[in-house]
């Protein structure tokens, strides 16, 4: 603060001011958004051929949508409340008998041989209307990967990891997380997803 | 003023505020860093269905925007009432889905253009029919990461 001959200081003092006039027009301007949402791989297009793969019925779980939003699941009308345990009962049957090569050691379902034979080749099959209502659509798909969910978060925990599944997933996508940790939950993802891989099949528009 | 001051010898010293501007500054590069600016004017109603096992897009140099609803108040009487599709800022058809993909994905640096995600930002009154279609574009382009854009919440609200 020495004062020589020179020019006079500019004071500082209302500094403060000009900067909170800028700090409160972009408080009020910002929007904190991050999008977030429901992923999903469609399916490549690829040419037509003539092999057919050939999955057995009671490996297809069919849902159908209809245009009032109505679910008719494995032919049946369902509520759409229950959607969600009756997937989880299909994926988790693990119908196949004992000594089959499809025998599934880590299945808690009711093993009935009508249902699933292994988490590994259920399917499920989901169709709708054109006239289906979009929102009715994301709460089927909301209701059936909560079912694939369920049953990952369940192998986290008997796998013996500290995290559930979608934590994992999480701390996966988080660009915060170091590389040597992505390194080890990408594994250990990679294993719960062999267990219970999500296959969920679109078919084609389904006319009328 | 002089009213209150009792004159004591050991009195503190009045809290100095030269720092103040140092931390408003720091508020201030926060919220200027982390402001988006929007750039697109929304033609078509945007009320996104709720859901639950959300997933978060990060990285917003990947994601490939596209907005579906019914046209807003503003431009009901020209285009009607009908859904339809926004790219950027203006009306799009469903064939121009695809191009427009390629176009904004060919616009995004090299190293990110495999991982690219497609967001599709649909009302809730929407039909399926218009995001079949849509769908059967971005396959054709091979765009096949979508992520459909909600909110986080019961997903049952969406059948009220």
């Amino acid at each position: 603060m020495a004062r020589r001959g020179g020019a006079p200081e500019v004071s500082a003092g209302s500094m403060a001011d000009i900067a909170f006039l800028l700090l409160i027009f972009f408080l009020v301007t910002t929007t904190i958004e991050t999008d977030a949402g429901l992923d999903r791989m469609l399916p490549p297009k690829e040419p037509p051929t003539d092999e057919q793969i050939v999955l057995k019925q009671k490996n297809i779980f069919t849902v159908q949508i209809g245009k009032d939003g109505q679910l008719l699941v494995e032919e049946e009308l369902l509520d759409i409340k229950k959607l969600k345990d009756k997937a989880v009962a299909f994926l988790d049957n693990g119908g196949a008998i004992k000594g089959d090569p499809n025998y599934c050691d880590y299945c808690e379902g009711e093993r009935s041989p009508e249902s699933s034979d292994n988490p590994i080749k259920a399917v499920i099959s989901l169709k709708n209307d054109r006239e289906t209502k979009y929102s009715v659509y994301i709460t089927v798909q909301n209701e059936l990967v909560a079912a694939y969910n369920e049953l990952r978060n369940r192998s986290a925990k008997k796998l013996g990891y500290n995290m559930s599944f979608t934590e994992m997933e999480a701390a996966y996508a988080d660009q915060e997380t170091p590389d040597e940790t992505k390194e080890k939950l990408k594994v250990r993802i990679k294993k719960i997803q062999d267990l219970y891989p999500q296959k969920l099949s679109e078919a084609e528009t389904s006319t009328n | 003023m002089s009213k209150f001051k009792k004159k004591k010898d050991g009195e503190l010293p009045p809290v100095s505020t030269a720092s103040l501007p140092d931390i408003v500054f720091m508020l201030l590069f926060f919220f200027m860093t982390v402001t988006v600016m929007k750039d697109s004017e929304p033609l078509v109603e945007n009320d996104l269905p709720n859901a639950s096992e959300i997933k978060k897009l990060e990285k917003k140099d990947r994601v490939v925007y596209i907005y579906v609803g019914e046209p807003t108040a503003k431009y009901q009487s020209a285009f009607g009432k009908e859904p339809k599709i926004q790219l950027n800022d203006k009306f799009a058809n469903v064939s121009e889905v695809g191009d427009y993909v390629l176009e904004e994905i060919a616009k995004k640096p090299q190293e990110v253009q495999n991982a690219i995600t497609t967001s599709l930002k649909v009302d809730k009154n929407a039909n399926m029919g218009i995001i079949m279609d849509i769908k059967e574009e971005l396959r054709k382009v091979n765009a096949l990461k979508v992520n459909y854009t909600t909110y986080d919440g019961d997903a049952f609200k969406n059948l009220q």
